[in-house]
């Protein structure tokens, strides 16, 4: 068994561990060490990532596998907490504690490293707790802020609860099987109503994770409550953790074609709710971060048509869709949080008139906004383009219609913050200082943002060799 | 053969355009409007040079240009014009250089306001110039977001608001992209299944046959979602509202090109790929044509604001080319295409003269003015132009395509094609009112400080112009392109039909 293929993890649990250290041992003055080490080492662990992605093979009889497909969602988990760091490097000033703060990023990381790349359900299950757990410390991190300690313990609550449901599903699994690797586990499978309830449990345990309706409740109140970098990179990377696993557990073990249980059509279903309640509950939102909260709910319901549609064109929507919302997501809550960092608020009135105050961010905002809408020449389009695609060569051409339909309806709501962006007033015309970190986050969203849609080419590429893995 | 890319060079010259004004200081008003005028005029000197260069007796698509782009969705960035799109890219070419000069006296936030028109009148150029699906959708929904800022940022509230007006406009349009996306990739998936090549190439994917059925349903989703563009019969209502609200260079880019993009649509794609389809909705879209025609001109009738007024003549007129096209043979779908050019350029002229008054007196209403001709000559003579050719008087260009458009639907739709006659007697009531109100009478003193046309003002007067009678008295030099572009599709669409499905 060769170890240098977890290399990338081994370096990410060691960071973490180096981060939360240096925070003990430094004085609290000289906290930004701390940061700058989770920064550059995160960007280091990121270009390596970069570097060995062809690396290929199952380790530990199959319970971990390192192959494109994980790799893929780990150069994405990567790219996320690099531009998550970014992102926080003025915001955590707040925080009475930063080096904790990053250790956490990192930990969460590498969970959701685990999960991409686990072979059986309990190790997916470790590393989806090992994401989790850190995400109801860093949810809750503003320990002043009232809404960010409700959202923590919201948080806790609900995601124990579906944590539990899953480990129940898990149980059924086993109890019936008598195996848990994804590879024994088609030959074991019967019809079994019993079993079925199991797959069901399995799935409403991640559908909380990626916050498909109706287990979508927590979102708003948690995106809206945490750290605004935090929702960010909840809402980006924890839901394509969750997409990731749900995608090799049920395309690996519990197989599409000779099918057992229909689970494509229980998918398609919640897809088109997600999409729909999604899409018309972000309609009615005064505040921004709720409105992405909701946007957000409406874009794992996009991205669920890609696995509803079980093949190439599909999943390769799911990878590209799940890379182009890192960075329109992303984006989008930098904007938001420069916002707050400076005024304090997320309501959309305290967007009014930031096209004159800071041309720049209303730029990128409407520029991301619009690629999570869809419109090219934005990324989001050809991420669009590719799910729909699949939905209708696999017949749910229905499905397509309401995605396509609702992501034009969408647009309503986005255009309603650029509209007071652009044409709101505002009492004070004073520049808004954004830090040079948030900056650079900025433009690297937005450049890929706009690259990709225009020449989707190479990524499409990349997505193609890494569902083979899955395929 | 490595020749220069004259399309390629068309498309990205407005693109260069406006990378260079996003780089210029904001306060810079006058290099800003001068490399707006420069970009637009080099691409309407590239468009001619490219009509020019067509060689009729070759026929087909020309100045093909591709570069592959997607692999596995079988995308290329493909260019070509042949017959159907020279018209089209001249119309956009003219008018986008117009509505610069239009624009010419805006003065606030003018760097924004360049800069995206100049990406409008790339997308729109886009969508005429390409030969492939996927990069046809790219450019048709790349121009929906442009329009909208460009509306709430400088268009105008009267009878409804700017903000109103603008995401109306938007919605109406991108709902109708939906269907259409839906349908394209419907087509996508079925060519892949029957071909086994994924290709978004239309005339690759216009060789195919595609069972019955299926055409129909796509036919009618495409029906929609260009219907929606071209304001059918009942999706129009966005059309006057939106004209009513957006700034003028908008309004005649909208009214002029981009809704011809629904009509262009239709017949290159649609009919083309789903001709058995085609005959099947053809009549449906015949019928709500008279919607069009009769209810838009009937509406016309009791408007007092101008835009208005064209608002729903266009609309009006749009029944002709939904007639032409539904019609479904070689002269009928000539005058569709050339009525689409003549009705591009009228309602540019029309809204330009439309913004330059009021721009100067604050009012549309048709009630205030009279006697305008003692003031102002130059703007009564511009005004004339466009309303005798929106109703059709024989040596305008728009005569030439009313008249080709009903020889051709005669021999399809005998009742339909009569009650649409009438609507040109309509269009005569509401046209001469409205600028005998407006133009004629007595001299009204309170417009004695209104300026006529000067300087840069005249030039949307004098390119559209000129294009409205060179149209009408050669029209051969439009119709021998017309022509030639229809008779290579009638061919596709005859041989699919020994194919054996219908």
């Amino acid at each position: 068994m060769d170890l240098s293929m977890l290399l990338t993890e081994i370096l990410v649990a060691s960071l973490g561990l180096i981060v939360l250290i240096t925070g003990l041992v430094l004085p609290a003055r000289n906290n930004y060490i701390a940061s700058g080490i989770a920064f550059w080492g995160t960007l280091l662990i990121l270009l390596y990532s970069i570097f060995s992605f062809s690396q290929q093979g199952a380790i530990f009889n199959g319970v971990y596998n390192v192959d494109l497909f994980g790799n893929f969602f780990k150069l994405l988990f990567l790219t996320a907490a690099v531009l998550v760091m970014l992102m926080s490097w003025k915001y955590s000033n707040r925080f009475h504690k930063k080096s904790e703060f990053y250790a956490l990023i990192i930990f969460a990381t590498l969970g959701m490293m685990l999960m991409s790349a686990a072979g059986e359900l309990i190790t997916l299950y470790v590393g989806l707790e090992l994401m989790t757990i850190s995400f109801y410390i860093l949810v809750a991190y503003l320990l002043t802020d009232k809404l960010s300690g409700e959202a923590g313990l919201k948080y806790l609550i609900l995601g124990s609860l579906s944590s539990a449901i899953l480990l129940f599903g898990i149980s059924f699994v086993y109890a019936l099987s008598g195996t848990i690797t994804f590879e024994s586990l088609p030959a074991s499978l019967t019809n079994q109503p019993a079993l079925i309830a199991g797959l069901v449990l399995i799935i409403a345990g991640f559908a909380f994770k990626i916050s498909v309706v109706p287990f979508h409740m927590w979102t708003p109140d948690i995106y809206q409550g945490a750290p605004t970098p935090i929702t960010a990179y909840l809402s980006v990377a924890s839901k394509a953790a969750g997409f990731a696993a749900l995608a090799r557990f049920f395309m690996t073990a519990v197989d599409p074609v000779d099918m057992v249980f229909d689970w494509t059509l229980l998918l398609a279903v919640l897809a088109a709710i997600t999409i729909l309640a999604g899409n018309l509950i972000a309609l009615t939102q005064k505040d921004v971060k709720r409105l992405l909260a909701y946007s957000s709910i409406a874009q794992a319901g996009y991205i669920l048509v890609g696995l509803v549609a079980a093949n190439t064109y599909g999943l390769k929507g799911v990878l590209f869709y799940s890379m182009v919302y890192v960075f329109a997501n992303v984006g989008a809550f930098a904007v938001a949080a420069a916002v707050e960092n400076d005024t304090g608020k997320t309501g959309i009135e305290a967007f009014s008139g930031l096209s004159k105050r800071a041309p720049l961010l209303a730029a990128v905002m409407t520029i991301c906004m619009l690629s999570l809408a869809g419109i090219p020449p934005m990324a989001g389009f050809a991420g669009k383009f590719y799910l729909f695609a699949g939905a209708i060569q696999s017949g749910y051409l229905w499905l397509a219609i309401i995605g396509l339909v609702m992501s034009m309806v969408s647009v309503y709501y986005y255009l309603g913050v650029a509209k007071a962006m652009y044409i709101g007033e505002n009492e004070t015309a004073d520049g808004l200082s954004t830090g040079g970190a948030l900056k650079v986050a900025l433009w690297i969203c937005v450049v890929l943002t706009i690259v990709m849609g225009v020449y989707p080419g190479p990524l499409s590429e990349l997505a193609g060799f890494a569902i083979q893995a899955i395929m | 053969m490595n020749e220069f890319p004259v399309l390629l060079t068309t498309l990205l010259v407005p693109l260069l355009g406006a990378v260079i004004i996003m780089c210029l200081p904001a306060d810079r008003h006058k290099p800003i409007k001068y490399i707006a005028a420069a970009a637009t005029g080099i691409s309407l000197l590239l468009s001619l040079l490219a009509a020019l260069s067509y060689d009729k007796g070759l026929g087909g698509m020309q100045l093909v240009q591709t570069i592959p782009w997607i692999k596995d969705l079988g995308v290329n960035f493909a260019l070509g014009i042949d017959g159907i799109s020279i018209p089209m890219l001249l119309l956009t070419t003219l008018i986008g250089f117009s509505a610069v000069y239009a624009s010419w006296n805006i003065a606030d936030r003018v760097r924004e306001f360049f800069v995206l028109l100049l990406i409008l009148i790339a997308g729109v150029m886009g969508t005429f110039i390409t030969t492939d699906l996927f990069i046809f959708l790219l450019f048709y929904e790349v121009v929906v977001i442009p329009i909208y800022l460009l509306v709430i940022l400088f268009g105008s509230t009267k009878r409804v608001t700017k903000e109103y007006a603008g995401m109306k406009l938007t919605i109406y349009l991108l709902i109708g992209s939906a269907f259409l996306l839906a349908a394209v990739i419907a087509l996508f998936i079925k060519a892949k299944a029957i071909s086994g090549v994924a290709s978004m190439d239309m005339a690759f994917l216009a060789t195919l046959d595609y069972p019955v059925g299926f055409q129909i349903l796509v036919f009618a989703f495409m029906a929609f979602g260009f219907g929606t563009l071209l304001s059918m019969f009942p999706f129009h209502s966005w059309s006057p509202d939106g004209y009513a609200g957006a700034p003028t260079a908008v309004s005649m880019i909208h009214a002029g090109v981009l809704k011809k993009i629904g009509g262009y649509g239709l017949i290159r794609i649609a009919l083309t790929i789903l001709p058995a389809g085609a005959q099947i909705i053809a009549p449906v879209i015949a019928v709500l044509a008279i919607g069009n025609i009769v209810y838009a001109a009937y509406i016309c009738l009791s408007q007092k604001d101008l835009k208005y007024i064209v608002g729903y003549s266009s609309v009006s007129h749009m029944g002709y080319v939904l007639i032409g096209i539904a019609a479904l043979n070689i002269i009928s779908l000539n005058g569709a295409i050339i009525m689409m050019f003549a009705h591009g350029v009228m309602a540019a002229l029309f809204f330009s003269m439309i913004g330059n008054l009021y721009e100067k007196s604050h009012t549309r209403n048709i009630d205030d003015f009279g006697g305008l001709a003692h003031q102002m000559p130059k703007l009564t003579a511009g005004f004339i132009i466009a309303g005798l050719a929106s109703l059709g008087l024989p040596g305008m260009v728009n005569f030439i395509g009313e008249f080709t458009i009903f020889v051709g639907a005669f021999s399809s739709f005998k009742v339909i094609t009569i009650i649409a006659i009438t609507g040109i007697v309509f269009t005569a009531l509401y046209i001469l009112r409205a600028l005998g109100t407006m133009l004629f009478g007595p001299r009204n003193e309170k417009w004695d400080h209104l300026q006529d046309l000067k300087g840069a003002e005249m030039v949307p007067l004098l390119v559209l112009g000129i294009a409205i009678f060179a149209g009408g008295f050669f029209p051969f030099t439009l119709m021998d392109f017309i022509n030639n572009g229809v008779g290579d599709l009638a061919q596709q669409i005859g041989l699919l039909k020994m194919g054996g499905l219908l």
